[in-house]
């Protein structure tokens, strides 16, 4: 007998023009003891499921057919009331985002001990007691005094651990993690998917692990169902999916996976359902003003340090300050892709902003072209500079100006640095936006109406404005889908080719980092602690930490590698 | 923490200089004390040694000096129009006020907090969107407008309830209080509603959207997958998150109580200090009107400082 069985099930949420189908009759079990992971990109239905299971379906969607049973007992029918009785004692739910998923005003024990009474209705002594039980089980050290501790007090994990504690209170026998991982780095992810995968083996609990990362499917899951667009295409044990997927679409997502174990030249540029949009390159070639490449390094990093304040005080020595970059040196070569590898906190960010100038160095010298530019007495070497160099941020969302309508976006930099004006660059923009494949009537719209996929591109253009030689990727991908991912890593991989643009790519993720860099740097607490050829840094690490970090990769040896992708 | 509030007496103390300056600049000018005190009939010899006494004729700091120094005791001089040291005066005028401003204040509070949770709540429903209307209302009619439609209606329609001054008070110490007779409460109930009401409905409207913002967070959504309550989940978990934007804004909102008393206090002729600050423009009577802008100003730092001190107390991530 199956502990979740999920037959048929519709949610449906109605809008004011049409009514929206986020789930279409999807079937899912999960037994004790399994982890069932449930895979699909943004959209796909893959959290309203899990919404739906809880009883937290956001208003107005609602289940219009199909049925949820736990054990013999059908739940999707329940009111609240019934439902609260469930929550948290039988099924349990883990989010995502564990630096909002706890209360900021309230200590961890009063959040765990609140839970407790209220689910297993006994006294404040034992609450406190199993309070402190939890803790101890999910590995959080020191618990007598970390009970007493507000959740700003602890590390991205450190949280995730007490929100894992705080779903276990009552022994539930259900547990959904909805993207449990994903806000956390490789290491710390590897931690919580141990801890996760012990508890479905100690407690014989079952547990509906969604995510959108094919290696945490890889790794950690018994059984996995595909989802796109509200509908399952495909479902089974998890080697069997991974390796010989059946259906088209499970194909073309893994194929659009970056593998950490072989460097592709492209990515497949698979798209199901036909969303797949061009990037003119050789359009873009075509103008691109030919420049000669200078002798040795485009962009040299010299002993840069940055100092940022910790605790602030009245007197200058109660002040305390941590160096998120800590002496770094290093040469970009003309035309190469530079990465920067690192866990959070590492200061590959801090970095990449000390070299546009958007943070000024505490100590050391920014050099560009072979001029210094981060003296900002150079007016006119600072202004060059900052025509030559361009970044594309991480977060497509926040980057782009909701009030501005996309041309002006674009034409921003055209005009700040006087190259076109009025209707030039009017026509200007139009070009970049038909060129990275949105198209020239994307020019009156605002940000809001693109997907980020879309954004990401708008981001693109904005960059390619001023026809820079030098372009600071800050985790480009890492809000994104891994099919529109791979987009975006193509098009940057041509204008890496056909414009001999060089880069600094920083990011998290490994296996992107592997097929996108030349050269790598791997940097901790504020240090690079190696620096590589990025092929010899991936088979042959010289230093322990690099060894270690390359260790958590997601080892995907279930996936397929070679995908036999269909024809459109 | 304790540098931080060291800090923030610091930022107060500069406040207040700056606000001493313009209260001090006032004497020197709007109007000649001088001509004022001596008459039509002086001769030079008068005017110099009245300067001389009055230290006119030192230098600007030094008199700026001077006057705060005085003003720190509490001696801002007296009043041309009344002749008694202005402390007196306010002295005696300060109780009316402060008991008015208090009332109205908690009227505010408790009618704001209660409705907004209740709107937030029920946001959807046909009471909470009649409060919402009516709470329009509120925010757009000026108060001296509030005040003398309440006077028609309570006052000259139903008579029952006085139109203007304090009533009966009771003398404690060197407080006056209207709080301990019948009729001292009952002329609360009018000028209170009149001076809290813009008040109460722009916290319940504060709090309704707050609320609405913080229901949508995770960790509300997470302490309901955990199995509490609805009960807890609101008026524990989300009340105390939407409480933390709303201490700022109220503090500043009961600042403005006090300052903005000036217009109910003259449409209910209450004898606080609003309306001697009225009086005092028309006569011109500097020393009360300095005295008056310090005071207001020293309150508004007070209630700022006790605002940013509540607000560490009710969220730990800033105490570090």
């Amino acid at each position: 007998m199956a502990l979740l069985n999920i037959r048929d099930l519709t949610v449906e949420f109605p809008t004011r023009r049409k009514v929206f189908k986020a789930v279409n009759a999807a079937c899912l079990t999960v037994e004790p003891g399994e982890i069932h992971g449930l895979v699909g990109e943004s959209g796909a239905g893959k959290s309203t499921i899990g919404a739906a299971v809880m009883g937290l379906l956001e208003r107005p969607g609602h289940i219009t057919g199909g049925t949820i049973a736990y054990r013999e007992d059908e739940i999707s029918g329940l009111d609240d009331e019934a439902m609260r009785k469930l929550r948290g004692r039988k099924i349990s739910m883990i989010f995502q985002d564990p630096l909002t998923s706890l209360n900021p005003l309230f200590t961890i024990r009063q959040q765990l001990t609140e839970t407790i009474i209220a689910n297993l209705k006994v006294g404040k002594v034992d609450a406190d007691a199993r309070a402190l039980a939890l803790l101890q089980r999910v590995d959080i050290p020191d618990p007598e005094t970390r009970l007493d501790q507000y959740p700003h007090q602890f590390s991205g994990g450190m949280r995730q651990r007490v929100v894992i504690a705080l779903a276990l209170c009552s022994e539930p026998e259900v547990i959904i993690a909805d993207e449990p991982t994903t806000a956390l780095d490789v290491a710390v992810q590897a931690q919580i998917l141990e801890l996760i995968r012990d508890l479905a083996v100690e407690r014989q609990v079952g547990v509906i692990l969604i995510t959108h990362d094919m290696g945490v499917i890889a790794d950690t899951t018994d059984r996995v169902t595909v989802m796109y667009d509200g509908s399952v295409v495909e479902s089974g044990p998890t080697a069997q999916v991974l390796g010989q997927p059946e259906h088209d679409y499970t194909k073309s997502l893994i194929a659009a996976v970056p593998r950490p174990n072989r460097k592709v030249h492209r990515f497949p540029q698979v798209s199901y359902g036909g969303r797949m949009t061009s990037f003119a390159i050789e359009e873009i070639a075509k103008g691109w003003p030919v420049r000669e490449a200078p002798e040795g390094a485009l962009v040299s990093v010299a002993g840069v340090t940055k100092r940022f304040a910790e605790k602030g005080g009245l007197l200058p020595w109660q002040r305390r300050h941590f160096k998120a970059v800590d002496d770094v040196s290093f040469d970009i070569v003309p035309g190469e892709v530079f990465g920067v590898v690192g866990e959070s906190g590492s200061g590959k960010s801090t970095i990449a902003r000390v070299i546009s100038g958007l943070y000024r160095a505490d100590g050391g010298n920014i050099y560009f072209d072979g001029r210094l530019v981060s003296e900002p007495s150079d007016k006119e070497a600072i202004r060059a500079f900052r025509q030559d160099i361009q970044m594309i941020f991480q977060d497509p969302y926040s980057s782009l100006n909701p009030r501005m309508r996309v041309d002006d976006i674009v034409a921003e930099p055209i005009k700040h640095h006087g190259l076109l004006s009025g209707h030039a660059a009017k026509l200007r923009v139009g070009e970049l936006l038909e060129q990275v494949g949105l198209g020239a009537d994307a020019a009156a719209k605002y940000p809001h109406e693109f997907s980020g996929g879309q954004r990401q591109r708008i981001s693109i253009a904005r960059a390619l404005a001023t026809q820079p030689k030098f372009l600071i990727c800050d985790e480009p991908t890492s809000a994104l889908d891994v099919s529109i991912q791979a987009q975006i890593l193509n098009i940057l991989k041509d204008l890496q080719e056909h414009l001999g643009l060089t880069m600094l790519f920083i990011s998290h993720d490994l296996p992107v980092v592997r097929q996108m860099c030349d050269r790598v740097a791997v940097m901790k607490q504020g240090r690079i602690v190696e620096l590589q050829e990025t092929e010899a840094l991936f088979s042959d690490a010289k230093e322990n930490y690099t060894r270690e970090l390359l260790s958590l990769m997601p080892r995907m040896s279930d996936v397929s590698d070679e995908v036999q992708l269909p024809d459109y | 923490m304790f540098s931080f509030v060291i800090r923030r007496i610091l930022q107060a103390l500069l406040v207040l200089l700056v606000v001493g300056l313009v209260a001090f600049a006032m004497f020197n000018f709007i109007g000649d004390p001088i001509d004022n005190m001596l008459g039509q009939e002086r001769t030079q010899e008068d005017v110099d040694r009245l300067k001389e006494r009055l230290g006119l004729d030192q230098p600007f700091v030094v008199q700026y000096a001077k006057f705060l120094l005085a003003a720190a005791q509490g001696n801002f001089g007296v009043s041309y129009e009344q002749g008694r040291p202005v402390a007196d005066i306010l002295a005696e005028r300060a109780p009316a006020t402060l008991e008015l401003a208090a009332v109205s204040g908690v009227f505010a509070l408790t009618l704001g907090i209660v409705l907004g949770v209740f709107t937030a709540i029920r946001r959807d429903g046909f009471w909470a969107n009649v409060i919402m209307t009516l709470s329009l209302v509120g925010v757009s009619l000026p108060t001296f407008l509030i005040g003398i439609l309440l006077i028609y209606l309570f006052s000259v329609e139903l008579d029952w309830l006085p139109s203007f001054g304090r009533g009966d008070t009771v003398q404690i110490g060197g407080w006056s209080t209207g709080l301990l007779t019948t009729s001292g409460l009952t002329a609360l109930i009018l000028p209170s509603i009149t001076l809290g009401l813009y008040q109460m409905t722009l916290i319940m409207r504060l709090v309704r959207s707050e609320m609405l913002e913080v229901m949508r967070q995770d960790y509300i959504r997470f302490a309901r997958a955990r199995g509490l309550s609805e009960r807890t989940v609101t008026f524990r978990h989300a009340l105390k998150n939407t409480m933390v934007p709303v201490i700022t804004v109220t503090g500043l909102q009961l600042g403005s109580l006090i300052a903005f008393a000036i217009i109910t206090e003259s449409v209910f002729q209450w004898p606080g200090m609003g309306l001697l600050f009225i009086n005092a423009i028309q006569f011109v009577d500097i020393p009360v009107m300095a005295a008056y802008l310090m005071m207001i100003s020293v309150m508004f730092v007070a209630i700022n400082l006790i605002v940013d001190i509540l607000y560490v107390a009710v969220d730990p991530r800033l105490r570090t």
